[in-house]
């Protein structure tokens, strides 16, 4: 294993530990309720970054993959199996062991079909989705490809906000937890704050291993020949089409993942979170960590989704999100993580160093 | 379905459908002259309804309108001249995110000017309750306004575009920027020109549908997502596909009414947009060589 590799990765594990213990020591643990937001919104952003910085294809529908993973979790693990009991669905759903009891916030034991199913059942539709509808969308190009990610981030949105079976404008609440496995759960309990933050470090940080290994694969030295020119890498024996559709489900996945997590830790979804303006949001991310930078991307999508979960800027909040959009795009067109900026930051530091020492040169 | 109904939807359709095309022919503008979709195209129809409304009560409307239209123009001269001319690295990409930053901003600054609340002009003549009746279809007097005030717009487009010095200059971006430059044209001119017209255009047709559509802070984002839809529909950066994408896409709404749920209007608008993406990648009118130009 290359160990230089893996140094930011391991910087990454000891910042969050770091973080976590400072909080926890301050009993400050609420901080980390919407760290792991920010965590679970960085996944849908690490998997776009692949699409949209390596391989070149934008995407204006991605909180449409979000919501399918959130949605569906929602609407299976709150169907209530019990009541359900005669239904020949719902009694073949408890006999092929698929289900799970937990209780729910007001003490009473209820039966559900469990996570991990529903987990399953997401990623299934969501793959089928991304690889039926990307098969003719990949093919559009620039603003037609934009127009068309977006008309499907539409439908979606119009279909959420409009059925019953997924709450129309109110969403769907009181999901049950998520057990992972032993004492491991999924939930915004307070309680389990701690364990929760981990659980979403730790889908980031294999997220992120599991990307950089394929940038620095075949594959992504093909996607990145895409991004060049799509006609010369297909002169070289590039299987443009295909390369592009794979990553394009690939990032799908990411977002399908991070609505089932999120979901379950929030207890809840609402059609917001297919909302365009959400999946314009997570472009503008990737643009402004520098569009193929996925620790920009990562450490932009952290920032910007915590301050604004935090509330920092109250009623600003947009205003200070476009702001900085434009004012990244005027002086960073390249992204903030770049060499060249971190370069004159530490050129003007070492110059304000100088200063300082000549002035105590000259006062001594 | 009876003919005074076929013809109601049809009416209402054409309205909607030319409302759209006006936003669409705002994008078209921007785009010959640049390369790029202005996300903020919506916010400058917001901006010229709610300026018209604030001065309304003050002046005269004709005059109100005016000047929201001389204001709204402004803006888009400061929006070139402060944010897109100093670009250091104008790629179509970047131009796109800094319109999405600048479309938020200016709802934001909307917001905390005019507040929340839903607004509307006076209607140009009568009132809500006037009604014209066309062979059994009734429509307000304000649905000709939109369907004039299209027409208006389209023609002097049309004039401009083709009998003017500028006008030609702008197209002669539109089709092949550096030559246009080795020509002697000052094409950043150009780009604040395109700004301020589409902007201007915007800002007009804001006014137009205010007594109809009401006006609010945030109505320009689904205004501009169906102008951006119809834009792609026709072909970008073609004027004559606007009016036809404007007008199919109006008609397939007023007419998924009738047979879905109001919910599923605008899905299914896009759904068929989506399946004329598919069979026909560069839009109704669209040159192929068009696209393959100008992407991201």
């Amino acid at each position: 294993m290359n160990m230089k590799k893996y140094t930011p990765v391991f910087c990454l594990i000891g910042a969050a530990v770091i973080f976590q213990i400072i909080t926890s020591v301050l009993n400050r643990e609420f901080y980390l309720t919407q760290l792991t937001m920010s965590a679970y919104y960085c996944l849908v952003i690490l998997g776009l970054t692949v699409l949209m910085g390596y391989a070149g294809q934008i995407s204006l529908g991605h909180a449409a993959f979000f919501a399918m993973g959130g949605y569906t979790t929602a609407v299976l693990t709150t169907w209530n199996l019990a009541a359900a009991q005669e239904g020949t669905l719902a009694r073949l759903v408890v006999q092929l062991g698929l289900s799970t009891a937990s209780t729910n916030a007001y003490g009473v034991e209820i039966r559900h079909i469990s996570p991990w199913v529903s987990l399953l059942v997401a990623l299934a539709i969501t793959v089928a989705v991304a690889f039926l509808i990307g098969i003719p969308i990949l093919k559009l190009k620039g603003h037609y490809l934009a127009m068309a990610t977006l008309g499907f981030g539409i439908i979606v949105y119009r279909i959420v906000l409009g059925s019953r079976i997924f709450g129309e404008a109110d969403g769907i609440s009181d999901l049950p937890p998520f057990r992972l496995f032993g004492p491991l759960y999924v939930s915004g309990d307070p309680a389990l704050r701690v364990q929760n933050f981990y659980i979403a470090a730790f889908l980031v940080v294999l997220a992120v291993v599991l990307l950089q290994n394929l940038i620095d694969s075949r594959m992504g030295r093909a996607l990145r020949s895409i991004h060049g020119s799509e006609e010369a890498a297909n002169a070289m024996g590039v299987n443009t089409a295909r390369y592009k559709l794979h990553v394009f489900v690939l990032s799908a996945v990411f977002a399908c993942i991070a609505g089932v997590f999120l979901t379950h830790f929030n207890g809840g979804v609402g059609p917001s979170e297919a909302d365009v303006m959400k999946s314009v949001t997570y472009v503008a991310i990737v643009a402004v960590g520098g569009m193929a930078n996925l620790w920009g991307a990562l450490a932009m999508g952290m920032a910007l989704n915590y301050l604004s979960l935090r509330g920092y800027f109250g009623s600003y909040d947009e205003f200070v999100f476009g702001g900085i959009l434009i004012v990244i795009m005027l002086f960073f067109p390249d992204g903030l993580l770049k060499k060249e900026n971190m370069r004159s930051l530490t050129e003007a530091a070492i110059r304000m160093k100088n200063k300082i020492w000549k002035r105590k040169n000259e006062l001594s | 379905m009876s003919f005074e109904q076929l013809l109601q939807y049809l009416l209402s359709g054409v309205t909607n459908g030319s409302i759209y095309a006006i936003v669409a022919i705002g994008f078209n503008i921007i785009y010959n002259t640049t390369g790029i979709i202005n996300f903020a195209q919506g916010e400058f129809l917001m901006l010229g309804g709610m300026t018209a409304i604030s001065l309304s009560p003050y002046v005269p409307l004709p005059l109100a309108i005016l000047i929201a239209v001389i204001i709204t123009a402004m803006v888009g001269a400061v929006v070139d001249f402060l944010i897109i001319r100093r670009l250091k690295k104008p790629t179509v990409l970047n131009m796109v995110i800094v319109t999405i930053g600048l479309s938020i901003i200016i709802r934001e600054i909307a917001l905390h000017l005019w507040d929340e609340k839903v607004r509307s002009l006076p209607y140009f003549t009568g009132n809500e309750v006037t009604s014209i009746n066309i062979l059994g279809a009734y429509i307000s007097p304000q649905v000709l306004w939109v369907l004039g005030v299209s027409a208006v717009i389209v023609i002097f487009l049309g004039v401009f575009f083709k009998f003017t010095l500028t006008g030609r200059s702008m197209r002669a971006c539109a089709s092949n920027i550096t030559a246009a430059r080795l020509c002697g044209i000052n094409t950043r001119n150009m780009v604040t020109i395109s700004f301020m017209l589409s902007a201007a255009i915007g800002a007009l047709a804001g006014c137009v549908i205010s007594p109809i559509t009401q006006t609010q802070y945030d109505c320009g984002t689904s205004l501009a997502i169906k102008g951006f839809a119809v834009a792609i529909l026709g072909g970008l950066g073609n004027s004559t596909g606007a009016i036809i994408g404007g007008i199919t896409i109006g008609l397939l709404e007023a007419f998924s009414i009738s047979v879905l749920p109001l919910a599923y209007k605008d899905a299914i608008a896009i759904s068929i947009l989506l399946i004329i993406l598919f069979l026909r990648p560069s839009g109704l009118l669209g040159k192929k060589e068009a696209v393959e130009l100008k992407e991201f």
